[in-house]
């Protein structure tokens, strides 16, 4: 029996909807659900209606904790722009058989888990690791480099783990760009520098947002990476949230915590999303 | 002496041991409206590029006023493009577009105001300074193209296949158009085109390329009416070309036999040639006269061609006839309607006889 295109579509539709509703709608259903429970230590929740633990999730600790985090997202983000950009640009230059070289490689750790990569990352970067090893013979120190457990640590895994989620987005963007662009501002008399800041890196701001997007977010709840190379004093949001649930046994602050960073992330791309708009709808006036 | 604008002399450019440009040598005068013609891939667009400045000559000099320019950047150069898609900013307005080259040179604020309006009146889009690219048609971004480009008042304005991407109506009033703002702004504008009806429309001086070599320059009429060689006379306009032998010579006249007939040709050219020399022989559709086989006396007959109507085709102001020869040659025809022939009845298959003007055949070199 053949399956017509209408049905194809249907069924293919049909699954993701149903995919997405067990494994994405329905987690964050329950999460939210659960934060209007009360906690207990003997239970997991108490059946009991309450708004509490969105109170508590304001303390004041937590709200350094969410600042810092957000900081450190911040941090995360521009430097994997910066390095991202350059290299997702020369990949986009590169001929066409170069660019799947590439592409591969990139994709190639995704093929191992990125909490094994951590550790990997942890054996360069302790005080008898590779990297110190290669330096000290290198002669470029005399001591072993204090990497390891500081927030350098913790910011070398982050960038690592979440560079190809930047690089992906923008090399997609930058692919598609039309170089005769390029010509046509160093034509119209554009410096190298004027023609890249005027034309090529407004023309891959959406490329630039995917990216920002991709990473922003796992930079901040990436638990992990702080905990396995930033010793105890790297605590991030995510670990906060990790520990409600798995330390601090308090579920529904967890559930609360996690709503909460939830709409403020919503909060922000819909905001973006607005001044979108309306920079595009002035120019119609 | 005037200083030429630009002079290309010996210019050569090669990819990878590829040779797109031979030995190119081309003089532009101030003011001239000047076609690059030819086929795709004869090296047209690679000249373009490299007087832009996007692409630099593997030998020869390329001189802007007296200037050697090889390896001067694009942006350093008095020269402009309007490109062959237009390559408009996207995320500009038409007016940010237009004021992109002149913000880049740091124009005063309210020059660059005044001068991107006048442009745009120029091109007759000062109503839609607000729109975006992708809110114009293709005519009216290919208008955006050439106001962003005149605006700097370059020396000479370059213009990549500028309408190859419009329909054929609108691609007449852009030609007229171009034609009215190149003697406007009094620019030298070097278009680059494969369509022969717009390179003769158009331009003072027409330059025929043809696998990266200059086959002629000259004016639309000395292009057509007088074909360099047998590329030039192929491209440009439709062509019947006879291949003949010399068969004897005397005082400067050829004795040759095509179609079946015998000629007297005058060496019009004073080409040097010999007795048992292969020629061509060119002649336009238009100079071919066809009579009906009742229409003609007997001694007429001696220099016409008997030929059977094979093709009519009916364009309006013309027919267009395809003709074959006793001997087996095919010849095209277009008759005009005017007050000898209201009628021009042909049929497929009816007998007729063709006859050129004496005279207006071109001898080619084979």
């Amino acid at each position: 029996m053949k399956m017509s295109n209408r049905q194809f579509k249907i069924m293919a539709i049909g699954f993701i909807s149903v995919w997405m509703a067990i494994f994405a709608a329905l987690p964050l259903l329950l999460t939210f659900l659960l934060s209007l429970f009360k906690p207990s230590t003997t239970q997991v929740v108490v059946p009991h209606l309450t708004l509490h633990n969105y109170v508590d999730a304001f303390h004041y600790l937590y709200i350094r904790i969410f600042l810092h985090s957000m900081l450190w997202a911040v941090f995360t983000t521009v430097l994997c722009l910066v390095v991202a950009y350059p290299f997702a640009y020369a990949m986009a230059k590169m001929p066409s058989k170069y660019r799947a070289l590439s592409l591969l490689l990139i994709m190639v750790p995704f093929w191992t888990s990125s909490l094994i990569r951590t550790y990997a990352m942890m054996t360069i970067i302790k005080a008898k690791g590779l990297l110190n090893h290669c330096l000290i013979a290198l002669h470029i120190i005399h001591a072993p480099l204090q990497i390891l457990y500081t927030p350098v640590a913790v910011e070398i895994g982050l960038v690592y783990t979440l560079l190809p989620f930047m690089i992906l987005p923008l090399y997609a963007n930058l692919e598609k760009f039309d170089w005769r662009l390029v010509e046509a501002a160093r034509d119209l008399g554009a410096t190298p520098w004027t023609s890249f800041s005027k034309v090529v890196l407004p023309v891959s701001m959406p490329g630039i947002v995917s990216g920002v997007l991709l990473v922003f977010l796992p930079s901040i709840t990436l638990f992990y990476i702080p905990e396995v190379l930033g010793g105890a004093k790297s605590f991030l949001l995510g670990n906060l949230i990790k520990y409600q649930f798995l330390d601090g046994s308090n579920w529904p602050l967890g559930a609360a915590m996690s709503t909460l960073l939830l709409l403020f992330l919503l909060l922000m791309i819909g905001l973006y999303r607005l001044r979108h708009q309306r920079k595009n709808a002035g120019l119609f006036v | 002496m005037k200083q030429p604008v630009l002079a290309l002399s010996t210019v050569s450019k090669a990819f990878d041991q590829e040779t797109i440009l031979d030995n190119v040598s081309l003089t532009v005068e101030a003011g001239e409206f000047i076609t690059i013609l030819g086929p795709s891939g004869c090296g047209k667009t690679t000249l373009l590029r490299l007087v832009a400045g996007f692409e630099q000559p593997t030998q020869g000099d390329i001189v802007i006023e007296g200037r050697v320019v090889n390896t001067v950047a694009p942006h350093k150069r008095r020269v402009n493009t309007v490109f062959q898609s237009y390559a408009l900013f996207p995320h500009m307005t038409v007016y940010d577009n237009v004021a992109f080259g002149l913000s880049c040179k740091n124009v005063p604020r309210n020059e660059i105001d005044r001068r991107v309006m006048d442009a745009l009146k120029s091109v007759r889009l000062d109503h839609f300074a607000t729109r975006k690219p992708d809110q114009l048609s293709g005519g009216q971004q290919q208008r955006v193209a050439i106001a962003r480009a005149v605006v700097n008042e370059p020396l000479v304005l370059l213009l990549d296949e500028p309408l190859s991407a419009l329909d054929y109506r609108l691609r007449l009033d852009m030609q007229l158009e171009l034609k009215r703002l190149q003697r406007q702004l009094g620019i030298t504008f070097i278009l680059v085109t494969h369509d022969q009806e717009e390179a003769l429309s158009i331009s003072d001086r027409v330059v025929v390329m043809h696998d990266g070599l200059v086959q002629q320059v000259g004016t639309p009429r000395q292009i057509y009416e007088t074909p360099a060689n047998l590329q030039v006379a192929r491209f440009v306009g439709a062509a019947n070309i006879f291949e003949a032998t010399i068969e004897g010579i005397v005082d400067q006249q050829l004795d040759v036999s095509f179609a079946g007939r015998s000629y007297r040709l005058k060496n019009k050219r004073s080409l040097a040639l010999q007795t048992g020399q292969a020629i061509s022989v060119l002649i336009r559709p238009e100079d071919f006269s066809v009579w009906d086989r009742t229409e003609v006396d007997s001694e007429e007959k001696a220099h016409m061609i008997p030929a059977v109507v094979e093709d009519v085709i009916y364009k309006g102001s013309t027919v267009d006839l395809r003709l074959r020869t006793e001997s087996g040659e095919l010849i095209q025809a277009s008759e005009f309607f005017d007050e000898d022939d209201e009628e021009l009845n042909y049929r497929v298959g009816e007998p007729v006889w063709a006859e050129f003007q004496l005279g207006w055949e071109e001898i080619l070199l084979s």
